[in-house]
């Protein structure tokens, strides 16, 4: 399988603040009964865009001064929670291809790196400056370098980190390893018959 | 070398290094629900691909089932769409699928251990995060996204990175009126709801050694808000004596190979872990969420945390977005709370003894006027086992709703939800924001018992004052 190779991402940005979002929030539960992934785009921070309209005030994925945006910031922790890959899949359908924040829990990194959403972490100052240059400018062009190991806006740069692992599939065009699991094939024929409990089909 | 179970197990699973670097392994165990299996299935038709174990392979419905009214077609047509799309993916791939007709239906981590599928020194994955409830046998229990459940159906093995190992040894005794899941929400709140990232969570110490199955299921099932990535206690006779009989437990001289293969994959004496953590069982207060996540617990006689004695900018600014969110009073006790909902139920504590403990004390007592209080067993067999004992009827006649086997009031999939802000009392495991289906419904998580004194006082208590718990 040919993997397109993500090695930057350039485009807009808005901020979703906050630490410890979890993936109830990104995407309620009710987003979750359908047997496709289709339109989950719209239920994207679904009851957190509500609530704010209905205060009278304008939630970030709603303000027209961002529509388009490419890329996410946000705070720690960000996608704990439920292991529910319908969060990363609401994002990337939203149109994000890029995340910033502090840090992530790990089922959501994982499940993120696998469709080739890039989840990088920056310094808490850092994305703090980034956000305070979108809310100036919301047509600020941030480019992600994957390569290069930074972000970079309006002549700024901040240096971002993401786990070797991730950052190298991504870059190499293997984030998806299910071609990869499908090649060992035979190491895993060979690794089962040696475990007893998967020797012989149960009853 | 000394080494840990998690680097037995891994081990012994590991098909073989990936161009990434992580690890190719094999999932001996894949369990799978109506939730997160239907879009894998259709990557996999996508692909041209068959399930590689079915025979490996075991599913059930739990999240989107109702726990009243059964019939079908469900009312609600999109959850009658995901049942009869698993019925149909199980019946195309070969895969044993534990029906809501079978007897055997529950929360997916309910069934697994309860049916003798879920086994020590194994490898165990589902697209749930809760699978880390399984650690409880000494298997390592991987929650997984979609396109990891299409790498299992398909290959039966997943890319992962390495874990570190965290030994949590919690020594001494519980005091009464202390159960499983205050230790967790304890051992949370202590490490932080991020404080198990990149770790897997080894659970020890005397508490843990006199604890059941089930109370171990309830820790391990939590491992996942202390941030870890999977939990485990090691195997021993507790371990032994519940898989004994079960429908897929080994039988015979297999059982007794198996003991011994059992027996050899519990952390050696003298193991190296990356971080050792201890705690006295004695200092473990009855414990409750006053927050929107599960970190932000306090005691039962505790007050409320005030913003303004935050030290930590951050944390200042999270009690003041919980405070809000919740409508609680800063430096209010916690205790007196009043509630709408007490939910007694989920994969965390739904299990026979929660029922068994709570039935002990709750005879004579009534749910108090203007408290709606149910009560779902997490699968068919408990519902079952509950209803030899009497124990629906101590329920029902205390004025709880006793229920039909699911998810539940757990999350916001079937028909059972709060409603506006309602406050619910709940032995579930989240207590995020809009989690129980009101995206402004507010959950208080607590241990069984608390549960039922919070339904009979009408508001939170301390149950060991409400049912005169020895102290
Ligand atoms: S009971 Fe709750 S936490 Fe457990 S599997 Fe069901 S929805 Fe998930």
């Amino acid at each position: 399988m040919a993997l397109a190779k993500i090695t930057s991402i350039t485009g807009r940005g808005l901020t979703v603040p906050g630490n410890d979002i979890d993936t109830d929030r990104i995407i309620p539960a009710r987003f979750l009964k359908a047997v496709t992934f289709d339109g989950l785009g719209e239920g994207l921070f679904f009851d957190a865009r509500k609530a704010i309209a209905d205060a009278g005030r304008i939630h970030p994925l709603d303000d027209s001064r961002f529509h388009g945006a490419k890329i996410l910031l946000s705070g720690a922790n960000f996608g704990c929670g439920s292991s529910r890959e319908h969060a990363p899949q609401a994002i990337q359908k939203f149109g994000f291809r890029a995340v910033i924040a502090e840090s992530y829990a790990e089922i959501f990194f994982g499940n993120s790196t696998t469709m080739g959403l890039a989840c990088v972490s920056a310094d808490r100052a850092d994305i703090a400056r980034l956000a305070a240059a979108i809310e100036a400018d919301p047509y600020l062009e941030i480019t992600v370098d994957l390569v290069g190991r930074e972000v970079r806006f309006g002549g700024q740069r901040i240096p971002l980190t993401m786990r070797d692992s991730a950052r190298d599939a991504l870059v190499h065009g293997r984030w998806d390893s299910i071609g990869e699991l499908l090649d060992g094939r035979e190491a895993v024929a060979a690794t089962a018959a040696r475990l007893p409990y998967l020797a012989a089909p149960q009853k | 070398m000394p080494q840990s179970l998690f680097q037995k197990v891994w081990q012994a699973h590991s098909v073989g290094q990936l161009a990434s670097g992580q690890t190719q392994l094999l999932i001996g165990t894949h369990l799978i629900h109506e939730v997160t299996s239907p879009q894998a299935f259709g990557m996999l038709r996508d692909l041209g691909l068959k399930v590689a174990m079915p025979h490996r392979t075991f599913a059930t419905v739990d999240h989107i089932v109702p726990t009243d009214q059964r019939s079908e077609p469900f009312s609600d047509p999109l959850a009658d769409a995901m049942i009869k799309e698993l019925r149909k993916n199980c019946a195309a791939h070969g895969i044993t699928y534990f029906d809501l007709a079978s007897g055997r239906q529950g929360i997916v981590h309910m069934v697994g251990p309860e049916q003798g599928i879920t086994q020590p020194g194994t490898t165990i994955a589902c697209g749930d995060s809760h699978t880390s409830t399984h650690g409880a046998f000494g298997a390592i229990a991987l929650g997984i996204g979609t396109s990891q459940v299409r790498d299992v159906l398909a290959t039966q093995t997943i890319a992962l990175g390495p874990l570190k190992v965290r030994r949590i040894n919690v020594e001494g005794r519980l005091r009464p009126g202390v159960y499983a899941k205050d230790v967790i929400l304890h051992i949370i709140r202590t490490l932080g709801v991020n404080g198990g990232t990149g770790f897997a969570y080894e659970y020890g110490g005397e508490v843990f050694d006199r604890f059941s199955m089930e109370e171990r299921m309830t820790v391990c099932n939590m491992s996942i808000e202390g941030g870890a990535r999977v939990g485990y206690v090691n195997p021993d006779e507790t371990t032994f004596t519940y898989l004994k009989g079960r429908p897929y437990s080994p039988t015979g001289a297999a059982w007794d190979e198996a003991v011994v293969r059992w027996r050899a994959t519990a952390s050696d004496a003298g193991c190296h872990y990356d971080d050792v953590v201890t705690l006295q069982g004695a200092d473990i207060p009855p414990t409750v969420t006053w927050g929107i996540n599960p970190g932000q617990g306090i005691a039962i006689t505790e007050t409320i945390p005030d913003p303004a004695k935050a030290t930590a900018a951050d944390e200042k600014a999270s009690i003041v977005e919980a405070l809000a969110y919740m409508k609680l009073t800063a430096g209010a006790p916690i205790k007196g709370t009043k509630i709408d909902v007490a939910f007694l139920g989920s994969c965390t504590n739904a299990r026979l003894s929660d029922f068994k403990e709570v039935a002990k004390y709750l005879k004579g007592h009534r749910v108090a006027p203007g408290v709606k209080a149910i009560a779902v067993p997490g699968s068919q067999m408990v519902g079952r086992l509950c209803a030899e004992l009497g124990i629906d009827r101590v329920f029902r006649d205390a004025g709880f709703e006793w229920r039909e086997a699911g998810c539940s009031m757990c999350l916001a999939m079937n028909p059972d939800k709060l409603v506006g802000d309602q406050l619910c009392a709940s032995s579930s495991n989240r207590n995020f924001k809009g989690r129980q289906g009101s995206p402004t419904g507010r959950t208080l998580l607590m241990s069984p018992l608390m549960v039922a004194a919070a339904a009979v006082a009408g508001g939170v208590a301390d149950a060991r004052e409400i049912f005169g718990v020895n102290n």
